[in-house]
Protein backbone atom coordinates (compact mmCIF):
# COMPACT_ATOMS: atom_id res chain seq x y z
CA UNK A 1 0.00 0.00 0.00
CA UNK A 2 1.27 3.36 -0.94
CA UNK A 3 0.37 7.15 -0.66
CA UNK A 4 -1.68 8.18 -3.47
CA UNK A 5 -3.05 11.74 -3.07
CA UNK A 6 -3.67 12.03 -6.66
CA UNK A 7 -7.19 9.82 -5.86
CA UNK A 8 -8.34 13.21 -4.92
CA UNK A 9 -8.73 14.03 -8.45
CA UNK A 10 -10.63 10.90 -9.79
CA UNK A 11 -14.51 11.75 -10.85
CA UNK A 12 -16.72 9.93 -8.48
CA UNK A 13 -18.58 8.73 -10.81
CA UNK A 14 -16.15 7.49 -14.11
CA UNK A 15 -12.92 5.65 -13.89
CA UNK A 16 -11.34 9.00 -15.51
CA UNK A 17 -8.47 11.58 -13.50
CA UNK A 18 -9.33 14.99 -14.26
CA UNK A 19 -6.33 17.31 -15.46
CA UNK A 20 -6.71 20.05 -12.90
CA UNK A 21 -8.08 17.67 -10.08
CA UNK A 22 -11.51 19.83 -10.14
CA UNK A 23 -14.06 19.13 -12.19
CA UNK A 24 -17.48 20.51 -11.26
CA UNK A 25 -15.93 24.08 -9.40
CA UNK A 26 -13.62 24.83 -12.59
CA UNK A 27 -16.71 23.61 -15.54
CA UNK A 28 -15.92 26.03 -17.70
CA UNK A 29 -11.90 25.71 -17.52
CA UNK A 30 -12.05 22.19 -18.59
CA UNK A 31 -13.29 20.54 -22.04
CA UNK A 32 -13.84 16.73 -20.62
CA UNK A 33 -14.68 16.01 -17.22
CA UNK A 34 -17.67 17.66 -16.07
CA UNK A 35 -18.61 15.46 -13.30
CA UNK A 36 -17.64 16.13 -9.66
CA UNK A 37 -14.14 14.85 -8.33
CA UNK A 38 -13.54 13.67 -4.96
CA UNK A 39 -11.34 16.75 -4.20
CA UNK A 40 -15.02 19.08 -5.34
CA UNK A 41 -16.67 16.65 -2.49
CA UNK A 42 -13.87 17.00 0.34
CA UNK A 43 -14.06 21.40 -0.43
CA UNK A 44 -17.95 20.38 -0.07
CA UNK A 45 -17.76 18.63 2.81
CA UNK A 46 -15.45 21.14 4.60
CA UNK A 47 -17.63 23.58 3.89
CA UNK A 48 -20.85 21.62 5.68
CA UNK A 49 -18.25 20.99 8.08
CA UNK A 50 -17.61 25.06 9.09
CA UNK A 51 -21.22 26.06 8.75
CA UNK A 52 -22.61 23.52 11.19
CA UNK A 53 -19.23 24.91 13.20
CA UNK A 54 -20.09 28.63 12.81
CA UNK A 55 -23.67 28.62 13.21
CA UNK A 56 -23.56 26.31 15.90
CA UNK A 57 -20.58 28.42 17.68
CA UNK A 58 -23.03 31.90 17.32
CA UNK A 59 -26.04 30.09 19.03
CA UNK A 60 -23.86 28.71 21.92
CA UNK A 61 -22.18 32.11 22.45
CA UNK A 62 -25.74 33.74 22.89
CA UNK A 63 -27.21 31.30 24.70
CA UNK A 64 -23.74 30.66 27.07
CA UNK A 65 -23.31 34.34 27.57
CA UNK A 66 -27.00 35.04 28.82
CA UNK A 67 -27.04 31.74 30.40
CA UNK A 68 -23.87 31.67 32.50
CA UNK A 69 -25.18 35.59 33.24
CA UNK A 70 -28.19 34.08 35.01
CA UNK A 71 -26.46 31.84 36.89
CA UNK A 72 -24.63 34.62 39.08
CA UNK A 73 -27.88 36.72 39.58
CA UNK A 74 -28.20 37.04 43.43
CA UNK A 75 -31.93 35.55 43.33
CA UNK A 76 -32.64 37.38 46.01
CA UNK A 77 -36.71 38.39 44.21
CA UNK A 78 -38.77 35.54 42.79
CA UNK A 79 -37.73 36.67 38.94
CA UNK A 80 -33.85 36.39 40.24
CA UNK A 81 -34.52 33.03 41.69
CA UNK A 82 -36.50 31.82 38.92
CA UNK A 83 -34.13 32.36 36.30
CA UNK A 84 -31.42 31.53 38.58
CA UNK A 85 -33.60 27.85 39.07
CA UNK A 86 -34.24 27.83 35.19
CA UNK A 87 -30.33 28.61 34.47
CA UNK A 88 -29.12 25.86 36.51
CA UNK A 89 -31.07 23.42 35.19
CA UNK A 90 -30.32 24.11 31.78
CA UNK A 91 -26.41 23.79 32.36
CA UNK A 92 -26.94 20.28 34.20
CA UNK A 93 -29.27 19.06 31.45
CA UNK A 94 -27.11 19.83 28.25
CA UNK A 95 -23.97 19.33 30.11
CA UNK A 96 -24.57 15.78 31.47
CA UNK A 97 -26.05 14.35 27.82
CA UNK A 98 -23.70 12.70 25.60
CA UNK A 99 -23.45 15.10 22.35
CA UNK A 100 -24.32 12.38 19.52
CA UNK A 101 -26.77 11.21 21.74
CA UNK A 102 -28.27 14.74 21.94
CA UNK A 103 -27.80 14.91 18.45
CA UNK A 104 -30.06 11.89 18.28
CA UNK A 105 -33.10 13.36 20.48
CA UNK A 106 -33.00 15.95 18.11
CA UNK A 107 -33.25 14.28 15.26
CA UNK A 108 -35.76 11.25 15.74
CA UNK A 109 -36.96 11.65 19.13
CA UNK A 110 -38.53 15.85 19.43
CA UNK A 111 -39.62 15.89 15.77
CA UNK A 112 -42.34 13.14 16.67
CA UNK A 113 -43.46 15.44 19.45
CA UNK A 114 -42.93 18.27 17.76
CA UNK A 115 -44.16 17.80 14.07
CA UNK A 116 -43.01 20.83 12.45
CA UNK A 117 -39.62 19.78 13.57
CA UNK A 118 -39.58 17.11 10.66
CA UNK A 119 -39.21 19.73 7.89
CA UNK A 120 -36.73 21.41 9.45
CA UNK A 121 -33.01 20.56 7.85
CA UNK A 122 -30.68 18.08 9.87
CA UNK A 123 -27.54 20.58 9.26
CA UNK A 124 -30.10 22.97 11.59
CA UNK A 125 -31.29 20.26 13.84
CA UNK A 126 -27.10 19.09 14.20
CA UNK A 127 -26.27 22.80 14.53
CA UNK A 128 -29.06 23.54 17.83
CA UNK A 129 -27.66 20.30 19.64
CA UNK A 130 -23.72 21.42 18.97
CA UNK A 131 -25.07 25.08 20.27
CA UNK A 132 -27.09 23.45 23.33
CA UNK A 133 -24.64 21.20 24.39
CA UNK A 134 -21.81 23.71 23.88
CA UNK A 135 -23.94 26.69 25.67
CA UNK A 136 -23.47 24.76 28.53
CA UNK A 137 -20.03 24.85 28.84
CA UNK A 138 -19.74 28.56 28.04
CA UNK A 139 -22.03 29.27 30.43
CA UNK A 140 -20.03 28.00 33.19
CA UNK A 141 -16.73 29.39 31.55
CA UNK A 142 -19.11 32.93 31.67
CA UNK A 143 -20.08 32.51 35.14
CA UNK A 144 -16.67 31.22 36.70
CA UNK A 145 -15.16 34.25 34.81
CA UNK A 146 -18.02 36.87 36.63
CA UNK A 147 -16.99 35.09 40.32
CA UNK A 148 -13.09 35.63 39.26
CA UNK A 149 -13.84 39.41 39.80
CA UNK A 150 -13.63 41.44 43.20
CA UNK A 151 -16.99 41.22 44.59
CA UNK A 152 -16.50 45.02 44.94
CA UNK A 153 -16.78 45.58 41.92
CA UNK A 154 -20.52 45.15 41.41
CA UNK A 155 -21.05 46.96 44.93
CA UNK A 156 -19.00 49.59 43.74
CA UNK A 157 -21.59 49.84 40.32
CA UNK A 158 -24.77 49.65 42.13
CA UNK A 159 -23.41 52.58 44.58
CA UNK A 160 -22.95 54.21 41.55
CA UNK A 161 -26.51 54.52 40.55
CA UNK A 162 -26.66 51.39 37.65
CA UNK A 163 -29.72 48.60 38.09
CA UNK A 164 -28.21 45.04 38.04
CA UNK A 165 -28.55 45.02 34.32
CA UNK A 166 -26.50 48.15 33.67
CA UNK A 167 -23.68 46.73 36.18
CA UNK A 168 -23.47 43.68 34.02
CA UNK A 169 -23.38 45.68 30.90
CA UNK A 170 -20.98 48.00 31.65
CA UNK A 171 -19.10 46.82 34.21
CA UNK A 172 -19.44 42.92 35.37
CA UNK A 173 -19.36 41.46 31.74
CA UNK A 174 -16.61 43.39 29.59
CA UNK A 175 -14.11 42.38 32.25
CA UNK A 176 -15.55 39.11 32.54
CA UNK A 177 -15.74 38.12 29.12
CA UNK A 178 -11.82 39.22 28.64
CA UNK A 179 -10.98 36.92 31.06
CA UNK A 180 -12.53 33.80 29.53
CA UNK A 181 -10.99 34.29 25.72
CA UNK A 182 -8.86 32.04 26.53
CA UNK A 183 -11.44 28.91 27.71
CA UNK A 184 -13.57 29.85 24.84
CA UNK A 185 -10.83 29.60 22.43
CA UNK A 186 -11.01 26.16 23.18
CA UNK A 187 -14.60 24.97 23.26
CA UNK A 188 -14.87 27.17 19.64
CA UNK A 189 -12.00 24.96 18.42
CA UNK A 190 -14.11 21.94 20.38
CA UNK A 191 -17.03 22.58 18.51
CA UNK A 192 -15.29 22.33 15.18
CA UNK A 193 -14.10 19.07 16.02
CA UNK A 194 -17.31 17.91 17.92
CA UNK A 195 -19.45 18.90 14.37
CA UNK A 196 -18.16 15.34 13.38
CA UNK A 197 -21.28 13.88 14.76
CA UNK A 198 -23.38 15.29 12.26
CA UNK A 199 -22.74 12.52 10.05
CA UNK A 200 -24.88 10.53 11.91
CA UNK A 201 -27.98 12.57 10.81
CA UNK A 202 -27.25 12.50 7.42
CA UNK A 203 -24.92 16.52 6.68
CA UNK A 204 -22.17 15.11 4.71
CA UNK A 205 -19.47 16.89 6.42
CA UNK A 206 -15.74 15.69 6.29
CA UNK A 207 -16.57 12.81 8.76
CA UNK A 208 -19.04 11.35 6.20
CA UNK A 209 -16.94 12.02 3.20
CA UNK A 210 -13.79 10.27 4.79
CA UNK A 211 -15.99 7.22 5.74
CA UNK A 212 -18.46 6.95 2.42
CA UNK A 213 -14.91 7.74 0.08
CA UNK A 214 -12.77 5.04 1.75
CA UNK A 215 -15.02 2.53 1.05
CA UNK A 216 -15.87 3.77 -2.78
CA UNK A 217 -11.96 4.56 -3.60
CA UNK A 218 -10.35 1.49 -1.04
CA UNK A 219 -8.05 4.32 -0.34
CA UNK A 220 -8.89 5.18 3.37
CA UNK A 221 -5.87 6.23 4.37
CA UNK A 222 -5.11 9.01 2.02
CA UNK A 223 -8.90 9.85 2.58
CA UNK A 224 -8.27 10.03 6.38
CA UNK A 225 -5.15 12.12 5.91
CA UNK A 226 -7.11 14.60 3.75
CA UNK A 227 -9.82 15.00 6.12
CA UNK A 228 -7.20 15.48 9.19
CA UNK A 229 -5.36 18.12 7.37
CA UNK A 230 -8.78 19.99 6.94
CA UNK A 231 -9.99 19.19 10.84
CA UNK A 232 -6.28 20.81 11.76
CA UNK A 233 -6.26 23.77 9.66
CA UNK A 234 -9.64 24.95 10.56
CA UNK A 235 -9.73 24.35 14.51
CA UNK A 236 -5.68 26.01 14.06
CA UNK A 237 -7.61 28.78 11.93
CA UNK A 238 -10.02 29.34 14.94
CA UNK A 239 -7.28 29.32 17.44
CA UNK A 240 -5.47 31.99 15.91
CA UNK A 241 -8.84 33.95 15.20
CA UNK A 242 -9.71 33.97 18.95
CA UNK A 243 -5.94 35.10 19.22
CA UNK A 244 -6.03 38.19 17.26
CA UNK A 245 -9.85 38.77 19.00
CA UNK A 246 -7.96 38.37 22.25
CA UNK A 247 -4.93 41.41 21.23
CA UNK A 248 -7.51 43.50 19.92
CA UNK A 249 -9.89 43.60 23.11
CA UNK A 250 -7.22 43.86 25.30
CA UNK A 251 -7.03 47.34 27.28
CA UNK A 252 -3.74 48.80 27.69
CA UNK A 253 -2.57 48.87 31.64
CA UNK A 254 -5.52 46.68 32.78
CA UNK A 255 -4.16 43.80 34.01
CA UNK A 256 -6.86 40.80 34.45
CA UNK A 257 -5.17 38.25 35.33
CA UNK A 258 -4.58 37.64 38.88
CA UNK A 259 -0.72 36.43 38.69
CA UNK A 260 0.86 38.96 36.37
CA UNK A 261 -1.47 41.56 38.50
CA UNK A 262 0.91 44.54 39.69
CA UNK A 263 -1.57 47.76 39.44
CA UNK B 1 23.47 25.49 24.25
CA UNK B 2 24.77 21.61 24.85
CA UNK B 3 21.15 20.73 26.41
CA UNK B 4 19.28 22.21 23.46
CA UNK B 5 21.46 20.74 21.03
CA UNK B 6 20.63 17.39 22.62
CA UNK B 7 17.16 17.52 22.35
CA UNK B 8 17.02 18.87 19.04
CA UNK B 9 18.92 15.98 17.87
CA UNK B 10 16.36 13.21 19.83
CA UNK B 11 13.66 14.85 18.80
CA UNK B 12 15.21 13.71 15.35
CA UNK B 13 16.13 10.95 15.67
CA UNK B 14 12.59 9.98 17.34
CA UNK B 15 10.92 11.27 13.98
CA UNK B 16 13.20 9.47 11.61
CA UNK B 17 12.23 6.46 13.91
CA UNK B 18 8.52 6.94 13.70
CA UNK B 19 8.79 7.91 10.03
CA UNK B 20 10.69 3.95 9.31
CA UNK B 21 8.40 2.46 11.64
CA UNK B 22 5.06 3.98 9.49
CA UNK B 23 7.28 3.03 6.03
CA UNK B 24 7.86 -0.29 6.74
CA UNK B 25 4.42 -0.81 8.07
CA UNK B 26 2.42 0.50 5.21
CA UNK B 27 4.61 0.04 2.12
CA UNK B 28 6.06 -3.83 3.56
CA UNK B 29 3.02 -5.44 4.62
CA UNK B 30 3.24 -8.89 3.34
CA UNK B 31 5.43 -11.34 5.18
CA UNK B 32 8.32 -13.81 3.01
CA UNK B 33 6.32 -16.97 4.51
CA UNK B 34 3.42 -18.29 2.65
CA UNK B 35 -0.01 -18.62 4.54
CA UNK B 36 0.28 -22.34 4.73
CA UNK B 37 3.34 -21.89 6.02
CA UNK B 38 2.57 -19.34 8.74
CA UNK B 39 -0.60 -21.64 9.47
CA UNK B 40 1.86 -25.05 9.70
CA UNK B 41 4.03 -23.07 12.12
CA UNK B 42 1.92 -21.27 14.74
CA UNK B 43 -0.71 -24.38 14.51
CA UNK B 44 -3.39 -21.52 14.54
CA UNK B 45 -5.34 -19.94 11.39
CA UNK B 46 -6.52 -16.17 12.10
CA UNK B 47 -10.41 -15.55 10.33
CA UNK B 48 -11.29 -12.21 10.30
CA UNK B 49 -15.00 -11.79 11.21
CA UNK B 50 -17.86 -9.46 11.10
CA UNK B 51 -20.13 -8.05 13.66
CA UNK B 52 -23.28 -7.45 11.77
CA UNK B 53 -23.38 -8.39 8.33
CA UNK B 54 -26.52 -9.94 8.33
CA UNK B 55 -26.88 -13.25 7.72
CA UNK B 56 -23.19 -14.02 6.44
CA UNK B 57 -20.89 -12.89 9.31
CA UNK B 58 -21.90 -11.94 12.44
CA UNK B 59 -21.39 -12.18 16.43
CA UNK B 60 -23.52 -14.23 19.22
CA UNK B 61 -22.01 -12.16 21.33
CA UNK B 62 -19.89 -13.51 24.61
CA UNK B 63 -16.64 -13.54 21.64
CA UNK B 64 -18.95 -16.23 19.55
CA UNK B 65 -19.42 -15.48 15.28
CA UNK B 66 -21.53 -17.54 12.95
CA UNK B 67 -23.07 -16.90 9.23
CA UNK B 68 -23.24 -18.08 6.36
CA UNK B 69 -19.40 -17.38 5.16
CA UNK B 70 -18.34 -17.87 8.74
CA UNK B 71 -19.54 -21.74 8.72
CA UNK B 72 -17.86 -21.93 5.37
CA UNK B 73 -14.44 -21.24 6.57
CA UNK B 74 -14.42 -23.18 9.24
CA UNK B 75 -15.46 -26.36 6.76
CA UNK B 76 -12.49 -24.88 4.74
CA UNK B 77 -10.02 -24.46 7.94
CA UNK B 78 -11.59 -28.65 8.68
CA UNK B 79 -10.23 -29.25 5.08
CA UNK B 80 -6.88 -27.70 6.04
CA UNK B 81 -6.49 -29.73 9.30
CA UNK B 82 -6.64 -33.21 7.72
CA UNK B 83 -4.49 -31.69 4.68
CA UNK B 84 -1.78 -30.74 7.32
CA UNK B 85 -2.48 -33.66 9.68
CA UNK B 86 -2.52 -31.21 12.83
CA UNK B 87 -5.27 -29.60 14.74
CA UNK B 88 -5.50 -25.69 14.16
CA UNK B 89 -6.86 -23.35 16.69
CA UNK B 90 -8.76 -20.60 15.07
CA UNK B 91 -8.61 -17.20 16.17
CA UNK B 92 -11.14 -14.93 15.61
CA UNK B 93 -10.56 -11.06 15.03
CA UNK B 94 -13.40 -8.77 14.22
CA UNK B 95 -12.87 -6.63 11.38
CA UNK B 96 -14.74 -3.65 10.18
CA UNK B 97 -15.10 -2.48 6.39
CA UNK B 98 -12.81 0.25 7.31
CA UNK B 99 -9.63 -2.12 8.04
CA UNK B 100 -10.28 -5.60 7.13
CA UNK B 101 -8.30 -5.08 3.24
CA UNK B 102 -5.35 -3.63 5.51
CA UNK B 103 -5.21 -6.67 7.93
CA UNK B 104 -5.39 -8.79 5.28
CA UNK B 105 -2.82 -7.52 3.60
CA UNK B 106 -0.64 -7.00 6.43
CA UNK B 107 -1.32 -10.71 7.95
CA UNK B 108 -2.72 -10.26 10.57
CA UNK B 109 -5.91 -12.20 8.88
CA UNK B 110 -5.31 -15.38 7.17
CA UNK B 111 -8.92 -15.51 5.66
CA UNK B 112 -11.78 -13.03 6.14
CA UNK B 113 -15.06 -14.35 6.39
CA UNK B 114 -17.39 -11.40 6.29
CA UNK B 115 -18.95 -9.08 3.37
CA UNK B 116 -16.91 -7.99 0.98
CA UNK B 117 -17.48 -7.32 -2.44
CA UNK B 118 -15.20 -8.53 -5.19
CA UNK B 119 -13.94 -5.53 -7.37
CA UNK B 120 -11.36 -4.64 -9.17
CA UNK B 121 -10.14 -2.39 -7.28
CA UNK B 122 -9.67 -4.29 -4.50
CA UNK B 123 -8.10 -7.19 -6.37
CA UNK B 124 -4.90 -4.95 -6.22
CA UNK B 125 -4.49 -4.90 -2.88
CA UNK B 126 -5.88 -8.71 -2.12
CA UNK B 127 -6.98 -11.74 -3.31
CA UNK B 128 -10.49 -13.10 -3.19
CA UNK B 129 -11.98 -17.10 -3.20
CA UNK B 130 -14.49 -17.96 -5.56
CA UNK B 131 -18.04 -16.24 -5.12
CA UNK B 132 -20.15 -17.71 -2.59
CA UNK B 133 -22.98 -15.33 -2.57
CA UNK B 134 -24.20 -13.04 -5.29
CA UNK B 135 -25.70 -9.47 -3.77
CA UNK B 136 -28.53 -8.13 -5.52
CA UNK B 137 -28.93 -3.83 -4.67
CA UNK B 138 -33.04 -3.77 -4.03
CA UNK B 139 -35.42 -0.79 -2.94
CA UNK B 140 -37.45 -1.74 0.15
CA UNK B 141 -40.64 0.53 1.11
CA UNK B 142 -43.51 0.51 3.05
CA UNK B 143 -46.14 -2.39 1.87
CA UNK B 144 -49.16 0.30 1.42
CA UNK B 145 -46.75 2.95 -0.04
CA UNK B 146 -47.56 1.76 -3.81
CA UNK B 147 -44.35 2.25 -4.86
CA UNK B 148 -43.02 -0.92 -7.05
CA UNK B 149 -40.11 0.76 -8.81
CA UNK B 150 -36.98 3.07 -8.70
CA UNK B 151 -38.82 5.23 -11.38
CA UNK B 152 -41.40 6.20 -8.92
CA UNK B 153 -38.64 7.13 -6.30
CA UNK B 154 -37.37 10.44 -8.22
CA UNK B 155 -37.72 13.81 -6.08
CA UNK B 156 -38.66 11.62 -2.98
CA UNK B 157 -36.74 10.86 -0.11
CA UNK B 158 -34.32 7.97 -0.24
CA UNK B 159 -32.48 6.12 2.98
CA UNK B 160 -29.26 4.18 2.20
CA UNK B 161 -26.10 4.05 4.45
CA UNK B 162 -22.86 6.23 4.80
CA UNK B 163 -20.09 3.82 3.93
CA UNK B 164 -21.81 1.79 1.13
CA UNK B 165 -21.44 1.48 -2.02
CA UNK B 166 -24.96 1.95 -2.35
CA UNK B 167 -24.70 5.52 -1.78
CA UNK B 168 -22.12 5.78 -4.62
CA UNK B 169 -24.62 3.58 -6.95
CA UNK B 170 -27.86 5.82 -6.36
CA UNK B 171 -25.32 9.18 -7.57
CA UNK B 172 -24.52 7.28 -10.59
CA UNK B 173 -27.96 6.72 -11.27
CA UNK B 174 -29.53 10.03 -10.91
CA UNK B 175 -26.60 11.27 -13.16
CA UNK B 176 -27.36 8.92 -16.10
CA UNK B 177 -31.53 9.25 -15.75
CA UNK B 178 -30.87 12.59 -14.94
CA UNK B 179 -33.31 12.44 -12.06
CA UNK B 180 -32.70 13.23 -8.30
CA UNK B 181 -33.57 11.91 -5.08
CA UNK B 182 -33.31 13.34 -1.52
CA UNK B 183 -30.85 11.03 -0.27
CA UNK B 184 -30.96 10.85 3.36
CA UNK B 185 -27.86 8.82 5.01
CA UNK B 186 -27.86 6.77 8.23
CA UNK B 187 -24.91 5.99 10.32
CA UNK B 188 -25.57 2.44 9.81
CA UNK B 189 -28.47 -0.61 8.27
CA UNK B 190 -30.55 -0.11 11.86
CA UNK B 191 -30.71 3.82 11.29
CA UNK B 192 -31.66 3.34 7.87
CA UNK B 193 -33.98 1.14 8.41
CA UNK B 194 -35.33 3.49 11.31
CA UNK B 195 -35.46 6.27 8.53
CA UNK B 196 -37.76 3.91 6.90
CA UNK B 197 -39.93 3.01 9.55
CA UNK B 198 -40.48 5.99 11.50
CA UNK B 199 -41.58 7.70 7.79
CA UNK B 200 -38.58 9.96 7.23
CA UNK B 201 -38.16 8.60 3.98
CA UNK B 202 -40.31 6.72 1.66
CA UNK B 203 -37.37 3.79 0.44
CA UNK B 204 -34.14 2.31 1.84
CA UNK B 205 -31.94 0.99 -1.22
CA UNK B 206 -29.68 -1.40 0.08
CA UNK B 207 -27.90 -4.89 -0.32
CA UNK B 208 -31.14 -7.75 -0.40
CA UNK B 209 -30.04 -9.64 2.18
CA UNK B 210 -29.50 -6.48 4.32
CA UNK B 211 -32.92 -5.24 3.82
CA UNK B 212 -34.47 -9.09 4.33
CA UNK B 213 -32.68 -9.17 7.57
CA UNK B 214 -33.83 -5.46 8.95
CA UNK B 215 -37.14 -6.37 7.71
CA UNK B 216 -37.16 -9.82 9.33
CA UNK B 217 -35.95 -8.22 12.83
CA UNK B 218 -38.70 -5.75 12.69
CA UNK B 219 -41.86 -4.94 14.87
CA UNK B 220 -44.22 -5.64 12.16
CA UNK B 221 -42.19 -7.69 9.19
CA UNK B 222 -45.38 -7.48 7.17
CA UNK B 223 -45.99 -3.70 7.16
CA UNK B 224 -42.45 -3.76 4.44
CA UNK B 225 -41.38 -5.35 1.15
CA UNK B 226 -38.45 -5.20 -1.38
CA UNK B 227 -39.66 -4.15 -4.69
CA UNK B 228 -38.33 -3.18 -7.79
CA UNK B 229 -35.71 -4.17 -10.54
CA UNK B 230 -32.26 -5.22 -9.20
CA UNK B 231 -30.57 -1.84 -9.18
CA UNK B 232 -27.07 -3.61 -8.76
CA UNK B 233 -25.38 -7.00 -8.86
CA UNK B 234 -22.32 -7.92 -6.60
CA UNK B 235 -20.19 -10.61 -6.30
CA UNK B 236 -19.57 -11.32 -2.21
CA UNK B 237 -16.55 -13.75 -1.30
CA UNK B 238 -14.52 -15.21 1.52
CA UNK B 239 -11.27 -12.48 1.25
CA UNK B 240 -7.20 -14.11 0.99
CA UNK B 241 -3.85 -12.56 1.62
CA UNK B 242 -2.59 -11.21 -2.07
CA UNK B 243 0.13 -13.38 -4.17
CA UNK B 244 -0.31 -16.84 -2.48
CA UNK B 245 -1.45 -18.96 -5.19
CA UNK B 246 -1.29 -21.97 -2.80
CA UNK B 247 -3.46 -20.89 0.18
CA UNK B 248 -5.97 -19.70 -2.38
CA UNK B 249 -5.42 -23.15 -4.83
CA UNK B 250 -6.31 -25.01 -1.64
CA UNK B 251 -9.40 -22.71 -0.33
CA UNK B 252 -10.75 -22.90 -4.12
CA UNK B 253 -10.93 -25.97 -4.17
CA UNK B 254 -12.43 -27.26 -0.51
CA UNK B 255 -15.16 -24.41 -1.65
CA UNK B 256 -15.78 -25.79 -4.95
CA UNK B 257 -16.37 -29.09 -3.57
CA UNK B 258 -18.87 -27.98 -0.84
CA UNK B 259 -20.84 -26.46 -4.40
CA UNK B 260 -20.40 -29.77 -6.08
CA UNK B 261 -21.93 -32.01 -3.28
CA UNK B 262 -25.39 -29.65 -2.30
CA UNK B 263 -23.47 -28.40 0.97
CA UNK B 264 -23.71 -25.17 0.34
CA UNK B 265 -26.95 -25.56 -0.69
CA UNK B 266 -28.09 -26.97 2.58
CA UNK B 267 -26.12 -24.09 4.21
CA UNK B 268 -27.82 -21.74 2.50
CA UNK B 269 -31.10 -22.90 3.43
CA UNK B 270 -30.00 -23.18 6.80
CA UNK B 271 -28.95 -19.32 7.24
CA UNK B 272 -31.22 -17.59 4.73
CA UNK B 273 -34.13 -19.17 4.79
CA UNK B 274 -34.67 -21.46 8.30
CA UNK B 275 -34.97 -19.67 11.65
CA UNK B 276 -31.10 -18.27 12.11
CA UNK B 277 -29.89 -17.88 16.11
CA UNK B 278 -29.88 -15.10 18.79
CA UNK B 279 -33.28 -14.61 18.14
CA UNK B 280 -34.32 -17.69 15.99
CA UNK B 281 -36.02 -15.22 13.28
CA UNK B 282 -35.89 -16.15 9.72
CA UNK B 283 -34.47 -13.51 6.77
CA UNK B 284 -36.24 -15.27 4.04
CA UNK B 285 -34.32 -14.47 1.08
CA UNK B 286 -34.73 -16.60 -1.50
CA UNK B 287 -31.82 -17.97 -3.79
CA UNK B 288 -31.14 -16.11 -6.60
CA UNK B 289 -30.66 -17.01 -9.97
CA UNK B 290 -26.74 -14.86 -9.80
CA UNK B 291 -25.98 -17.38 -6.92
CA UNK B 292 -27.23 -20.35 -8.36
CA UNK B 293 -24.94 -19.75 -11.73
CA UNK B 294 -21.92 -18.82 -8.87
CA UNK B 295 -21.95 -21.97 -7.80
CA UNK B 296 -22.42 -23.76 -11.16
CA UNK B 297 -19.93 -21.85 -12.47
CA UNK B 298 -16.94 -21.01 -9.74
CA UNK B 299 -15.45 -17.83 -10.75
CA UNK B 300 -13.56 -15.11 -8.76
CA UNK B 301 -14.94 -12.34 -11.35
CA UNK B 302 -15.27 -8.37 -10.03
CA UNK B 303 -18.29 -6.80 -9.79
CA UNK B 304 -17.17 -5.06 -12.91
CA UNK B 305 -17.79 -8.07 -14.89
CA UNK B 306 -20.74 -8.18 -13.44
CA UNK B 307 -22.35 -4.81 -14.72
CA UNK B 308 -21.16 -5.32 -18.20
CA UNK B 309 -24.44 -7.84 -18.97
Amino acid sequence: MTFDLSILCKSTLEEEYSPICFGETFQPLLLGINDQTYLDWLLKAWGWTLSVSIIGLMLALIIGISIGTLRTLPGKTLIGRSSLYFANCWVELFRNIPVLVQVFLWYHVIPLMLPFLKSVPSYLLVSFALAFFTSARIAEQVKAGIQSLPRGQQAAALALGLSTFQSYRFVILPMALRIVIPPLTSEAMNIVKNSSVAFAVSVSELTMFAMQTQEETSRGIEMYLAVTILYVITAFSVNRIMGIIERKTRIPGLSLSSSSGAH
Amino acid sequence: MTTKKLTISSTTIALVGLMTTLSLTVCNPSFANSTLEKITNSKSITMGVRDSSGALSYTLGDGKYTGFHVEICKRVIADLEKQLKTSLQIKYQLVTSQNRIPLVQNGTVDIECGSTTNNATRQKDVAFAVTTYVEDVRIAVKANSGITSIAQLVNKKVATTTGTTSVQLLRKHEKANGVNFEEVFGKDHADSFLLLESGRTDAFVMDGSILAGNIAMSKNPKDFKIVGEVLNTEPIAIMLPKEDAEFKKFVDASIIKMMKDGTIAKMYQQWFLDPIPPKNVRVGLELSQNTKDAWANPNDKPAEEYSKK
